[in-house]
């Protein structure tokens, strides 16, 4: 097959495109990072082998199943089970001996893609004994990656990396008992994901709908812009209990935001604030 | 002749860093045109760099973290495992997406969206390396008037970037790592 030659987009398509998709779906990604929009839609258009942003733009308006298609090639579902083992580690050792004082514990993993980093967490809880009492909230806005974190069915080639990231988590057992293998998938235990439960919930556009003692949020606010950033921020705090956690992606941070001042950071480099006020 | 400058992109993968450092040995305290690194790291290692560049320059040496804003006399060091963009407010922005060229950072990633916001106000440089990746960067910000700079393959560690930039489009300088000072010093800084 011929290679297709990059497209690159203006500024203005970028904003034309924006439009079209909140006049049309309501869906407005207009506070997204926009260079990293704009790669999205470079990108879309080169895996789809379209001619031109004409040809994008019309699909889009026309065609709501294609719609959803871009919809989830926006949304980058890149993650692993316990990504960051450092991070994990500081979640075993300091925050989940706190939530165990609650009688009955919720979890909201917001943007959790294809669920990896909510069965890390199970599996964290499992092994403190707390599962059982704990509800995982698990969000995204892109429904064909809520349906893989559903499944729990992984690549089983990830496995060995997982592995090792279970060990530098801190974990002890065998990482291997918490799947069955088959083929070249694993099955995780269904015992872990009796206490998830997944739902759409648009960060842009969607409210609080419970409160927590506990919430993560990784790698997902990078896409934002800083205005968005601080809407969502002001969203997870609604929804924090007082003296709950707030966890973000490595790089990530609330200083940008107004409610900063109300947090207070654990665990110096690891990305884990307390709610104090 | 000198230049003027609101960021200079440097890319460079296996072999770069030698000229990098010295590069900062060499370049004079009154340089202070933000620089960003795009280097291609191990995700794995946790890293020392950021430290040893730290030690050897008088610029703030700092790893992005996302929407950190572009500051005069700084550094910047792209984190392993992420791509690094601009945004038109001159923050930056980290990105988790797909790997180009099978690397994250990348250096076309880094140059395209730098050069989306800085146009004739940036400098590029592309390094030693053993990856295709930075010469189509290299010629974005060439038709975006930019200025384009590459390593001498002949000077290079490894030379099948500087040479796969060269294939892609012809450079303003090609230079060698001892050249770079030089040139580094004729740039002057003006706001984006
Ligand atoms: C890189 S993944 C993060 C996965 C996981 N939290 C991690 O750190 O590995 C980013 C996720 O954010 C989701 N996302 C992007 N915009 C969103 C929005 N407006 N509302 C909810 N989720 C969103 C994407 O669909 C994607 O699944």
């Amino acid at each position: 097959m011929e290679p297709t030659k990059t497209i690159f987009l203006s500024d203005e398509d970028i904003e034309l495109l924006i439009n079209d998709m909140a006049v049309t779906y309501g869906y407005d990604f207009s506070d997204y990072s926009k260079a990293s929009f704009k790669r999205r839609i470079e990108r879309l258009l080169m895996i789809d082998h379209l001619s031109s942003f004409a040809e994008l733009r019309y699909r889009i308006l026309h065609d709501e199943s294609y719609f959803q298609h871009v919809v989830e090639e926006i949304s980058v579902t890149v993650t692993e089970m316990l990504r960051d083992p450092g991070f994990y580690r500081i979640l075993r050792d300091t925050v989940v001996p706190l939530l165990a004082t609650y009688p009955f514990i919720k979890v909201w993993h917001a943007g959790c893609a294809t669920g990896e980093e909510v069965y890390s967490m199970a599996i964290l809880l499992q092994e403190a004994g707390l599962l059982h009492k704990t509800l995982l909230y698990a969000t995204d806005m892109n429904p064909a990656a809520l349906a893989k974190a559903r499944s729990g069915i992984f690549p089983l080639s990830q496995m060995q990396q997982y592995s090792k990231n279970y060990v530098a988590s801190g974990g002890t057992r065998d990482f291997s008992s918490y799947y069955t293998a088959s083929y070249h998938l694993a099955q995780f235990d269904p015992a872990l994901s009796e206490k998830m439960i997944f739902a759409t919930h648009n960060l842009v556009t969607d409210f609080s709908f419970n409160s927590f003692q506990l919430i993560l949020c990784r790698n997902v606010l990078i896409y934002f812009n800083k205005k968005l950033q601080d809407r969502v921020l002001s969203l997870f705090d609604e929804s924090l209990e007082a003296n709950g956690f707030l966890a973000l992606g490595t790089k990530e941070s609330i200083r940008f935001s107004s409610v900063a001042p109300k947090y207070k950071q654990i665990a110096g480099k690891e990305k884990l604030w307390k709610k104090v006020k | 002749m000198t230049y003027p400058a609101s960021l200079v992109a440097i890319g460079g993968s296996a072999g770069s860093l030698q000229v990098i450092l010295t590069l900062l040995d060499t370049i004079n305290a009154g340089f202070s045109i933000p620089v960003l690194l795009v280097l291609h790291r191990d995700p794995q290692g946790e890293s020392r760099l950021e430290e040893l560049l730290s030690f050897r320059s008088h610029l703030v040496v700092k790893e992005v973290e996302d929407k950190d804003i572009v500051e005069r006399g700084h550094l910047y060091l792209c984190p392993a495992d992420y791509h690094v963009l601009i945004e038109d407010d001159g923050s930056f922005s980290l990105d988790y997406s797909e790997k180009e060229h099978f690397s994250r950072p990348s250096i076309d990633l880094a140059f395209r969206a730098a050069a989306d916001v800085y146009k004739e106000k940036l400098v590029g440089i592309l390094l030693s390396g053993a990856n295709a990746d930075g010469a189509a960067g290299l010629r974005y910000i060439k038709e975006r008037k930019g200025t384009t700079v590459v390593q001498q393959p002949a000077d290079a560690l490894v030379r099948y970037m500087p040479d796969q930039a060269l294939q892609q489009s012809s450079a303003d300088f090609i230079l060698t790592g001892a050249e770079l000072t030089h040139f580094l010093q004729r740039l002057y800084y003006v706001s984006p």
